[in-house]
C-alpha cells in the first residue's frame, strides 16, 4: 500500500472523500430547499387540504389530516432527505471516479470530479426535470404514482446515456480537429438520445385547470435549484477533498530533509 | 494469461476480484439509501409511512415523483 500512495489513493479513501462531499453539499441544498422551497410547499399543502374538505379522500389516499408526521417535523425532515440523498450521490460519483481513473490515468483530480458532477446534474437532473418537472403536492394524481416513479427512473438512466453518448461523440472526432467540430459531435450525440427519450417516452398532464401557475413555477425553480446546489455541491467539495488528499500524500512521499 | 500491454501496470487479478465486490457492495448499499429517501413506501424500510412522511418535503423538493 505505501508504494501506491502517490499514484492512486485506495477505493475507500476516495469512497469516504465522496460521502463526506455528498453529506455536507446534500445539507447545504437542504437550506436552500427550505429558503427557496418550503413557502410553495406550505402553499400547495394549503390548497390540496382546502381541496379535501370538498371531496372525501379516498381510503388509504395520502392524507396530510392525520398524518404520522407533523408538518414540522416534514420541513425538518427535509434536511435528513437532502442529507441522506447526498451523501448517496457523492458515494456513487466517487465510485464512477475509481471506476473511470482505472480505465484512463488523469492528471487532475479536481477536473475529473468536477466533469463527473456536471454530467451527473446535466444527465441525472436537467434531462428527466425537462419531460418530467418535479411538481408540489396537490399536483399529480395517485392511481398513477407507481408508473410515474418508473417512467422517471427510466428517464434518468436515459439522460446518463444521452450524456454518455455525447462523451462518444466528442471522442469519435480525433483530438486533432477543431474544439468546434469535437462539441458539435458531442451536442448531436447527447441531443439525438434526448429528443429520441423525449418523443417516445409517455406524457402525463395531470396539473389540475385550477392550480396556480405562478405557484407551479416558483415551486419548479426552487426544486430545480436544490439539485443544482447539491450537484455543484458535491463537485467542489469533492475536487476539494481530492486535491488536499493529493498533497498531503504528495508530501509524505517526500523524505523529510 | 495477461493481456496487459507494458506501458499500463495493472492491478493483479486477486487485488482487481477484491476491488469489483467492494464497490458492487457500495453501489448496493447507496442504491438501497437512494431508495429509502426517494421511493419507498414501508414496503422495505418497514417503518409502515412514518420514513415516508419524514423525508416528504425533500422527495418534493429534490423533485422525484411522490403523490
Ligand atoms: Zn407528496
Amino acid at each position: 500500500m505505501p508504494l501506491k500512495a502517490t499514484t492512486a489513493p485506495p477505493f475507500l479513501t476516495v469512497l469516504v472523500r465522496g460521502l463526506l462531499a455528498g453529506l455536507i453539499a446534500g445539507l447545504l441544498a437542504g437550506a436552500f430547499a427550505y429558503v427557496a422551497g418550503e413557502p410553495h410547499v406550505e402553499a400547495a399543502i394549503a390548497i390540496e387540504e382546502a381541496a379535501a374538505t370538498h371531496v372525501e379522500p379516498a381510503a388509504g389516499g395520502h392524507n396530510h389530516e392525520d398524518a404520522l408526521v407533523s408538518r414540522t417535523g416534514q420541513r425538518g425532515g427535509l434536511f435528513l432527505a437532502t442529507g441522506l440523498f447526498g451523501a448517496a450521490m457523492g458515494g456513487l460519483l466517487a465510485t464512477a471516479y475509481v471506476l473511470l481513473s482505472r480505465r484512463r490515468r488523469t492528471h487532475d483530480d479536481g477536473r475529473v470530479g468536477l466533469l463527473l458532477a456536471g454530467a451527473a446534474l446535466l444527465g441525472a437532473v436537467i434531462v428527466p426535470f425537462l419531460k418530467y418537472p418535479a411538481n408540489p403536492p396537490a399536483v399529480g394524481d395517485p392511481a398513477t404514482i407507481n408508473q410515474r416513479t418508473v417512467t422517471y427512473l427510466l428517464m434518468v438512466v436515459l439522460g446518463l446515456v444521452a450524456v454518455w453518448a455525447g462523451s462518444l461523440g466528442y471522442r469519435a472526432v480525433g483530438s486533432e480537429a477543431p474544439t468546434w467540430q469535437r462539441a458539435a459531435a458531442a451536442a448531436g450525440g447527447f441531443l439525438l438520445v434526448t429528443v429520441v427519450s423525449y418523443v417516445v417516452m409517455p406524457s402525463f398532464q395531470e396539473v389540475p385547470d385550477d392550480f396556480p401557475a405562478t405557484l407551479l413555477w416558483d415551486f419548479r425553480l426552487a426544486s430545480l435549484g436544490t439539485q443544482v446546489v447539491l450537484w455543484t455541491g458535491i463537485g467542489l467539495l469533492f475536487a476539494a477533498l481530492m486535491h488536499h488528499d493529493r498533497r498531503r500524500r504528495a508530501a509524505a512521499a517526500l523524505p523529510s530533509t | 494469461m495477461s493481456t496487459s500491454t507494458s506501458s499500463q501496470p495493472l492491478v493483479h487479478s486477486a487485488g482487481s476480484t477484491r476491488l469489483l465486490w467492494t464497490v458492487l457492495a457500495t453501489v448496493a448499499v447507496l442504491s438501497l439509501l437512494t431508495y429509502l429517501v426517494a421511493f419507498d413506501q414501508g414496503a422495505v424500510s418497514r417503518s409502515g409511512m412514518y420514513l415516508h412522511e419524514l423525508m416528504h418535503d425533500g422527495r418534493h423538493l429534490l423533485g422525484v415523483p411522490c403523490h
